[in-house]
């Protein structure tokens, strides 16, 4: 295996600026292992390596030149599949999309150019991002590196893959209830939620406005403020973005520190209902942010226990609305029955075709939520619940600077275990949920791993709103002192791959 | 327990433009039932004096400077339409010969 891909983006980074290497040699590099671990993991659903190359090209030229360059120009990226792409299909991993080239790029990627990254692909998830696994994947599941018998995460299973088996070093997610976070925790690397508003959702293919947030997903916590940094800021195109500032995640990264802080362990979310091999590790963890100078505290938020309620009412009312616009008009597939059918069956034949299982379930729980008679004692109830988790966090940021817990409950299961029974594929978000419903920010780093399978175990920081650079501090101070002590990163206890 | 019917699913789909077929209509049945047997507890979680939150940060009034900007061409936007004729979008009826 090429060096080169096990390298960190902030080191490609310095090799670039040394001239030890150029940016063709790392994306043929990262290229060369995509054709070889590729098949078996089955990140991506379109590749753009050529034009991938081009940037790489570009970038060396200007760097030859003597040109300035932006500071993550040359390093390769991979991008979900609900983002829109010019170059390439976006589907969103759904039928109903198939084929369809977006007329513009959402405006992270437009960053990722004009940052002039080489964009590798678009990575896969469950439908419309519906999912923990990726096993709602119109296109098949993505494979979790650690153990290919098992789940990725979801819905962003694609790009925690694409990051993990060293395909890419860096990966653009979107995260509605942890399809960020969840996906990083069980794959041994690092995933961002952002404070919602922080990174434009204008070309992201919307599941729940009011909890989509994209952030990065990448193998170490500074290489994710380098992202951020990147794709962060405000864009007049999305009106729910951010206008303040939210400084720099790079500066917050490389300080890391968690001397004099008070950290928060949320009573509701460690304990009971979680495997044994995770709390041991978050155990261990919450010692050594003591040792690093930390306060721990004991924070009740009463309130969680409704979260994961509230949100699969908020969600499905947004999404049944937000899936509105797949009716076989403007974009898409398109069913026409026999006969001489109105445009009413055409959508009708069309979305029975083209959504498969999990979207049809939500898009009908959503449109009853919504309908006049349930509308008080669902969806209503649901936004009043919201207020009570935010009034959770008010109180708990009150006593302390972050809040912590597993960002999961369980490590990676095996494909098929839970996508039979909808409620317990819910239970994998409750960690990561209060969040989005909340709008603050949340990061996952990886722990090491539970003693009963070997498998990753991540922890989960969470800010109030807009201190997302508290994540990245004291993210990058607890992930210095793990790699202190095992020597090693994290990846570096991945097996190998087949075929490298 | 819930009083999710075949009947209610066939409405909800119907007014969701999905064409369930039958095994679909039983699986989500019993599935839908579950689901909300299981969420209707959030109704002990609150009352009536509970403030509603749609929207997680606060924001209000955002508009724009009313000014025309570049924007998608007739071309470009009807790039990804599965029919279309004449500078717009083609569908079927709208109503029935009826």
């Amino acid at each position: 295996m090429s060096e080169l891909i096990r390298k960190n983006a902030s080191e490609l980074v310095e090799m670039l600026a040394k001239g030890e290497v150029s940016s063709v040699e790392i994306t043929q590099a990262h290229i060369d292992q995509i054709s070889k671990v590729g098949d078996a993991v089955h990140s991506f659903l379109h590749l753009t390596t050529e034009n991938a190359l081009a940037v790489a090209k570009e970038v060396d030229r200007r760097r030859a030149s003597g040109e300035s360059l932006p500071a993550l120009a040359g390093v390769p990226i991979a991008v979900k599949d609900n983002l829109t792409t010019t170059d390439a299909p976006t589907t969103a991993g759904s039928k109903i999309l198939e084929g369809w080239i977006a007329p513009y790029d959402a405006t992270v990627v437009t960053r990722l150019r004009q940052e002039m990254m080489p964009i590798l692909g678009k990575t896969n998830l469950d439908e419309f991002a519906m999912g923990s696994s990726t096993e709602f994947s119109a296109y098949g599941p993505s494979k979790n590196p650690w153990d290919l018998t098992r789940i990725p995460g979801g819905s962003g299973g694609g790009s925690s893959s694409v990051v993990s088996s060293f395909q890419s070093p860096l990966a653009i997610g979107s995260d509605t209830g942890g399809s960020i976070r969840f996906p990083g925790a069980v794959t041994g690397t690092v995933g961002i939620k952002p404070t919602y508003g922080a990174v434009s959702r204008y070309g992201l293919i919307a599941l729940a406005s009011s909890l989509d947030q994209i952030g990065p997903v990448a193998r170490s916590v500074l290489d994710a403020a380098l992202l951020q940094d990147v794709i962060g800021g405000y864009d007049p195109r999305d009106s729910t973005s951010l206008k303040d500032s939210l400084g720099s995640m790079v500066e917050a990264a490389k300080s890391g520190s968690l001397k004099g802080k008070k950290v928060g362990v949320i009573k509701q979310l460690s304990g009971a209902g979680f495997q044994q091999g995770v709390q041991n590790r978050f155990a261990e963890a919450l010692k050594l942010i003591t040792d690093a100078g930390a306060e721990i505290v004991e924070v009740d938020c009463p309130s969680f226990e409704y979260a994961i309620d509230a949100y699969y009412l908020i969600l499905p009312a947004e999404a049944s609305s937000n899936l509105a616009k797949f009716d076989s008009v403007r974009f898409g597939m398109r069913v026409t029955p026999e006969g001489n059918p109105t445009i009413e069956r055409v959508m009708a034949a069309t979305r029975e075709a083209g959504f498969g299982p999990e979207v049809k379930r939500r898009i009908i729980l959503g449109t009853y939520a919504l309908s006049a008679g349930s509308f008080d004692k669902f969806y209503g109830a649901a936004l009043k619940v919201r207020t009570l988790i935010q009034r959770d966090f008010d109180a708990a940021f009150a006593n302390a600077d972050v809040l912590v817990s597993p960002t999961a409950p369980t490590t990676a299961f095996k494909f098929g275990e839970k996508v039979a029974d909808p409620l317990a594929m819910y239970l994998n978000d409750i960690a990561t949920i209060p969040a989005n419903l909340a709008g603050i920010p949340g990061i996952s780093v990886p722990i090491g791993l539970a003693d009963e399978d070997q498998l990753p175990v991540g922890i989960q920081f969470l800010a109030p709103a807009h201190k997302d650079a508290a994540l990245y501090e004291v993210g990058a101070a607890l992930e210095g002192i793990l790699e202190g002590i095992w020597g090693k990163r994290m990846m570096d206890f991945a097996p190998k791959l087949e075929g490298n | 327990m819930s009083d999710v019917t075949p009947h209610l699913v066939r409405h909800l789909a119907n007014l969701a433009r999905i064409e369930l077929d039958e095994s679909e209509v039983v699986r989500f049945t019993e599935q839908l039932g579950l689901i909300l047997d299981s969420v209707a507890k959030i109704s002990s979680a609150i009352d009536e004096n509970t403030p509603s939150t749609s929207h997680p940060i606060p924001l209000t009034n955002v508009f724009r400077e009313d000014i025309i900007e570049p924007s998608l061409s007739q071309e470009q936007a009807l790039s990804g339409a599965p029919d279309q004729g004449q500078g717009r979008f083609r569908v079927a009826a709208i109503l029935d010969e009826e």
